[in-house]
């Protein structure tokens, strides 16, 4: 396993929720990112949000890692939700949410 | 870099003959695409692996060459 992979399994274990993008959830650089953040924040989900334009190692890594060319990547519980189509759909559907209740109890 | 739409319509029908492939353009550019899928071979398959299965149609152009596609699959109705 390459560092970057280290980290990223590290991170998503860590972490119930996680969210690899561009920019930070404050500040993200990028449409796709910006939308996730803006449904993650109206869920009112905790979550860690990893900058992948800080590191190339780390922006190379999370998409080996998933087998997934894109960013805006979502985990929860360690799991690959998806990118931001499917978090949107997911949204749209009620299944985020849901996912979320199941997952972290009825806190999140 | 960009894409032209035949292109990628031809990567996506090679990989699902089957296919009702809708693609638009979003930005005019041949960069930002939205493609909507429905093929028998999404049948079964969860979300991320139904994505999964576009980008492998897309040999590691998707997040190169191609920039954005907006994605939408699923079994045919």
């Amino acid at each position: 396993m390459t560092d970057a992979a280290a980290a990223i399994r590290q991170t998503v274990a860590d972490n119930d929720v996680v969210l690899f993008m561009k920019g930070t959830a404050d500040q993200p650089q990028c449409g796709f990112s910006s939308q996730v953040v803006r449904i993650l924040d109206h869920l009112g989900v905790t979550y860690q949000d990893v900058n992948v334009l800080a590191d190339e190692d780390l922006r190379q890594g999370v998409k080996d890692f998933a087998n997934w060319p894109t960013i805006p990547q979502l985990y929860v519980k360690g799991e690959f939700i998806g990118g931001c189509d499917i978090v949107r759909e997911m949204f749209q559907t009620g299944e985020l949410k849901t996912l979320f209740d199941e997952k972290l109890g009825a806190s999140a | 870099m960009a894409m032209r739409v035949e292109e990628l319509e031809s990567l996506l029908r090679n990989a699902f003959a089957d296919a009702d492939i809708q693609i638009q353009d979003l930005a005019g550019d041949g960069d930002h695409y939205r493609a909507t899928i429905r093929s028998a071979a999404f049948e079964g398959k969860s979300r991320v692996a139904q994505h999964q299965m576009v980008y492998a149609a897309l040999q590691g152009r998707m997040g190169g060459q191609l920039h954005a596609l907006a994605l939408e699959t699923g079994p045919k109705p």
